[in-house]
């Protein structure tokens, strides 16, 4: 299993726990608050993802060395620091490859499914693409270094 | 007068208007739901629904087109829907009524078949600071096709235009003033019928964009004094897809065509085409009929309550959510307007509209939260966003103190 799998298998049983949305949205507010802030400097419009009615910030750090990317972001409405909050534990340190080959399932197996809509005033759908987007980058840069 | 209004606004059946809405018997997630988003657009009367359904049932034909029973039926009924809403605005006569899909396009329609042409650089288009993007945009487009610029009448703290701006602002280039009658995200009321007649005493034309005024005001096109005005049929309890532009009809007359095709023609031919009369000529294409005819059910829905009653009821329930709002620690109201229709726009310390939006949803209750299609008008008072309520005819005073019970309460689990 992936690593991006494993990690939505923890999450699952994490979330095994609520089972009515009231709960499941608490949690979130509660990963939330706890999720590092950005420095805002990091705070810019290149790194503001579009397409959410809150503002999102994603910036991203690839080392050639291990070939993973880590990720960081941020929100000013903590619902969506909570979803930062589990996409990075999903994607955060793991290779373009693998990310891009391991598209989000928790969300519809935590009963989030629905927030993933494009076009959701939330901006998870936004934000998975903003991440995929980096990965390509940074996986079609690989690929163009060694096809050279 | 406040006695009269009170005694009107009681005297509304508001148990009888809600049993016309089935949708707000359901529940959501599990809770009685809670309709505060009638701005961004109303719930249906069985009657306009009852209508869409049986036109479609048992009189539906393309309109214009054929000499059979069914398509003069269809043909009439449209007809009769133009007339129920040239009573409705107090218009002078039928052909001041074009039917377009949505305000929207009721305003691209005048920007571009009325204002381009005579558009010359340097003219100036006069709108305000808290117009609705559609109600910027069309212009900003035209604006720019003919190098010609749009000019922002400011507004005031208290969430009303500056009128002593707007006099001066109406200068020897103004082409067009077009301004809201009330705000979407304030609820402000604007003195249009002394703004019109500000305008027109230069020879500005004026466009009222009514979308949040038709639904809840008293509505008379001579009375206000301008040139345009459109409102949409969704926020008005008729069906989604329609809108309508009401215009001077010596505007219309010498306004061409904007969108091409069938049934605004006079005579096709390759050596050239002549156009018909207004309304048709800005009709191309087959409209929403089913649409059209059921607008004409929600106007004997507003009409059967009476907009002054209407409008002295809601203003009772808008005066009582402000003042709930207002007690609400952290809570702050956007603007203290002399006058109000249906919504009220707040901000929360220390909490994301986002987030409160989404928590309320848990407990049934829909408002709308974000820029609200205005983002210069928050931009005015330094925000991004915030969270509105508004109410329509099926609202109650119960659901108001409910609204503000909830509201409170999610507010505290936000903040932690």
């Amino acid at each position: 299993m992936s690593e991006i799998r494993a990690e939505e298998e923890a999450i699952v049983e994490e979330f095994a726990l609520f089972d009515q949305p009231r709960d499941k949205l608490e949690y979130l507010l509660e990963l939330g608050r706890d999720l590092p802030p950005l420095e805002e400097a990091a705070k810019t419009e290149a790194n503001r993802v579009r397409g959410c009615q809150s503002n999102v910030w994603m910036v991203a750090e690839f080392d050639p060395a291990t070939r993973r990317l880590t990720l960081r972001a941020d929100s000013d409405a903590l619902i969506v620091r909570g979803l930062i909050a589990l996409l990075l534990r999903l994607y955060s340190g793991r290779t373009p490859e693998e990310i891009l080959t391991t598209p989000p399932e928790v969300f519809a197996r935590i009963g989030l499914g629905r927030l993933l809509t494009p076009g959701r005033q939330n901006g998870l759908w936004a934000m998975v693409e903003r991440i995929r987007a980096i990965a390509r980058a940074f996986a079609g840069a690989e690929v163009a270094a060694g096809s050279a | 007068m406040n006695e009269l209004a009170a005694a009107t606004a009681e005297s509304l059946d508001v148990e009888a208007v809600r049993a016309q809405f089935p949708i707000l018997a359901r529940t959501v997630n599990g809770r009685p739901l809670l309709f505060l988003d009638s701005a961004a657009s109303s719930q249906k009367p069985r009657r306009v629904v009852e209508e869409l359904r049986r036109f479609y049932y048992e009189d539906y034909a393309n309109i214009h087109r054929g000499v059979y029973e069914l398509s003069q039926r269809a043909s009439q009924l449209h007809d009769q829907a133009r007339r129920a809403v040239q009573r409705f605005l107090g218009a002078r006569d039928w052909r001041e009524i074009v039917f377009v899909r949505s305000t929207t396009e009721a305003i691209n329609l005048v920007a571009w078949s009325f204002l381009r042409p005579r558009l010359r650089p340097g003219d100036e288009i006069l709108v305000t600071e808290m117009e609705h993007h559609a109600n910027i945009v069309p212009w900003q487009i035209v604006a720019g096709e003919r190098d010609a610029r749009v000019v922002v009448v400011p507004v005031t703290d208290a969430g009303e235009l500056d009128l002593d701006a707007l006099r001066r602002m109406l200068g020897p280039r103004t082409r067009l003033l077009a301004v809201t009658w009330v705000s979407n995200v304030l609820g402000t009321v604007n003195p249009v019928a002394e703004i019109a007649a500000l305008a027109r005493a230069r020879g500005v034309p004026v466009l009222v964009d009514a979308a949040q005024a038709a639904p809840h005001l008293p509505v008379d096109v001579a009375a206000l004094g301008c040139d345009f005005l459109a409102f949409s049929a969704h926020k008005m309890y008729g069906p989604t897809g329609v809108g309508v532009l009401w215009a001077r009809l010596e505007h219309l007359e010498a306004m061409p065509p904007w969108q091409g095709g069938g049934d605004m023609i006079d005579r096709v031919s390759f050596a050239g085409t002549t156009f018909a009369d207004p309304p048709f000529r800005f009709e191309a294409g087959t409209p929403d009929i089913a649409g059209i005819v059921a607008l004409r059910e929600a106007v004997a829905f507003v009409e059967a309550l009476g907009r002054a009653r209407i409008a002295a009821y809601e203003a009772a329930l808008v005066a009582r959510l402000e003042a709930r709002l207002g007690e609400i620690p952290g809570v702050r109201v956007l603007g203290r307007p002399a006058r109000r229709a249906s919504a009220v726009a707040f901000t929360v310390d220390g909490v994301h509209h986002q987030d409160l939006g989404t928590m309320l949803d848990l407990e049934g209750v829909c408002i709308r939260t974000g820029h609200h299609c205005a983002m210069p008008l928050h931009a005015r008072f330094g925000l991004a966003g915030s969270a509105r309520a508004s109410v329509a005819v099926y609202n109650t005073r119960e659901e108001i103190e409910r609204f503000a019970d909830i509201l409170a309460r999610t507010i505290a689990l936000l903040r932690g």
